[in-house]
């Protein structure tokens, strides 16, 4: 999307001797970013006694229209307040986020149109069928529930799932049926900044596959500028053009997952994968993480 | 769309929403009506065993508009409680609504359910007791429980507030509003034989002025002019209420989104 913009300070008179002369000069604005995070801080007080505890710290990031920006980084380094802060689910403390030219805070209605996001668990009124919990979340974003039912039905259909589960409780459905119903429910609001937070953690092979080849269509085919955080390596390496690591809450690297590999071997003697950036970056190993994981989810 | 429109369908999301929600849970919601009808009958049935016709039937009436009342009350005020339980609070919160149409719409259904109960209600008791009401002036009754709901709605969003700061407690702390509000309102028993200082506070209790001209209306069939002193409070009560409700509940959004309480679930 490129802007254009009257220059007043121009002279009326074009250099172009094909340009008609009565007709102003106008030069191109650079596309505002798809999101912008200036010096993000959040902190947490959960004790009287103690200093707070700092969530995330001083976090600079910007994203392109189009771009799949993965976000990495052990359990409690910061990733899913990062994603609440820029859904308008925290306050920020410091620092401030545009999302395509629009400010979270000021304009928090117009960001609220642009944005969606599914977390790692699937909420819904699990009583309600999947086309109740769509209808509703249509209706919450103005959209028409029998239009938007017919998108529900094909991007469900795309993910695997027949119409005729639309109608049974939500209860009824498998962790990844669910996941799914929530990357429907995302979608149909047609966000141009989609935020995934871990959307395949937990879900078998196969509707891992599902997923991870759907967010590659989405973004061939939506133009859709996706924040992805996950502990899968391996789908960050797939879908991701820039890779962002979280530590502490700071940023400590961010550039394209080749880039990344190619630095920890060449300046630190590391296998170039990305498990070596992973460990270099938050100063742990993949395998203590998700072990810690499943020790906190206990 | 105009904006009005979009307004218009976000809030009918949440009555459409909740009316789903009812239709699923009517096993559970055929338990409360029992417990309604169960808690109703045990009161009226004081007035039944003295033989006083008139303190039956004003215990009638108390019962049943206590229980519209309180339904309405509970169901505005359950809006947080009910989504932090389904984990889908921060869904609802991150969709491009005002927190006036999420509020307006869940009170409207809360009204709608409240008067579909209560009339089932009022209908138990009326053929259990065989009560004449052929006195009643049942449009006043409604033009005061129409304008009672206002403020009671506005009350609502202001108990809605307790789930949004205590996660734990939330919930259990709207019904210790609410039985306050029973005890001050003369919902079995005159405001008079409260003490001077808790006079004061019935004073500003909408649910004194509805069940006043409620009962009024119903039993001794008073008219709407008869009744007006009953409804400037009320009208006063409600333009105090809504705005105090909506202010109220905006500043403990901003107080979760500070302190991350919006994630929390259970």
């Amino acid at each position: 999307m490129s802007i254009a913009v009257l220059d007043n300070n121009q002279s009326p008179v074009s250099n172009n001797a094909d340009a008609p002369s009565h007709q102003p000069v106008v030069r191109p604005l650079p596309s505002p970013a798809a999101l912008l995070v200036e010096r993000v801080t959040k902190r947490f007080k959960v004790d009287r006694r103690k200093p707070p505890v700092v969530a995330v710290d001083d976090v600079s990031i910007r994203l392109e229209r189009g771009e799949i920006y993965g976000l990495l980084g052990a359990n409690g380094s910061g990733k899913s307040t990062f994603i609440r802060l820029v859904s308008g689910l925290l306050t920020l403390d410091e620092g401030r986020v545009e999302v395509f030219g629009h400010d979270l805070v000021r304009e928090e209605m117009a960001v609220k149109r642009l944005i969606n996001r599914v977390s790692v668990d699937a909420a819904f009124f699990k009583k309600l069928s999947p086309a109740e919990n769509l209808s509703f979340a249509a209706r919450l974003y103005g959209l028409d529930p029998r239009a938007a039912r017919k998108e529900a039905v094909r991007i469900m259909g795309r993910l695997g799932i027949g119409e005729k589960r639309m109608s049974r409780p939500v209860e009824q459905m498998s962790r990844g049926m669910q996941q799914k119903v929530a990357i429907a429910r995302a979608l149909l609001t047609s966000p141009t900044l989609l935020l995934l937070d871990e959307p395949t953690t937990g879900l078998d092979p196969r509707s891992k596959l599902d997923v991870q080849s759907f967010i590659e269509e989405l973004q061939a085919t939506h133009d859709a500028t996706i924040v992805l955080t996950t502990h899968d390596l391996a789908e960050a390496e797939r879908l991701c053009g820039r890779i962002g690591i979280l530590a502490g809450g700071k940023l400590t690297a961010e550039d394209t997952p080749i880039r990344l590999k190619a630095t920890v071997a060449a300046d630190y003697g590391l296998q170039p994968t990305l498990e070596s950036v992973f460990m270099q970056y938050t100063g742990r190993s993949l395998d203590d993480d998700i072990e810690e994981g499943e020790a906190e989810e206990e | 769309m105009t904006s009005l429109t979009r307004e218009a369908r976000a809030s009918y999301a949440f009555v459409e929403r909740n009316f789903n929600l009812t239709k699923r849970y009517i096993g559970w919601e055929a338990a409360f009506l029992v417990y309604a009808v169960a808690g109703a009958l045990s009161v009226s049935l004081i007035g039944q065993s003295i033989g006083d016709r008139r303190l039956l039937m004003l215990l009638v009436v108390g019962a049943v508009f206590w229980n519209y009342l309180s339904v309405v009350f509970q169901s505005i005020g359950d809006t947080i409680t009910w989504e932090r339980w389904e984990g889908t609070l921060e869904y609802t919160m991150m969709a491009p609504v005002r927190r006036s149409v999420q509020l307006l719409g869940s009170a409207l259904y809360a009204v709608i359910y409240g008067l579909i109960h209560t009339t089932i209600l009022l209908i138990v008791l009326a053929l259990f007791f065989s009560l004449d009401l052929g006195k009643a002036n049942l449009p006043a009754a409604a033009v005061f429980m129409a304008v009672g709901s206002l403020s009671l709605i506005g009350i609502g969003m202001l108990a809605a507030i307790l789930p949004m700061m205590s996660v734990e407690r939330g919930s259990q702390m709207v019904f210790v509003l609410q039985s306050c509000l029973l005890l001050v309102s003369g919902v079995y028993y005159p405001t008079t034989v409260l003490p001077e200082w808790m006079q004061l506070i019935s004073r500003i209790s909408p649910a004194t002025y509805v069940l006043d001209a409620v009962r009024r209306a119903l039993i001794d069939g008073a008219s709407i002019p008869d009744l007006l002193p009953d409804l400037w409070p009320l009208l006063i009560t409600a333009v105090a209420f809504i705005p105090l409700g909506l202010w109220g509940f905006g500043q403990a959004e901003k107080y979760a989104k500070r302190t991350g309480k919006l994630k929390r679930v259970g």
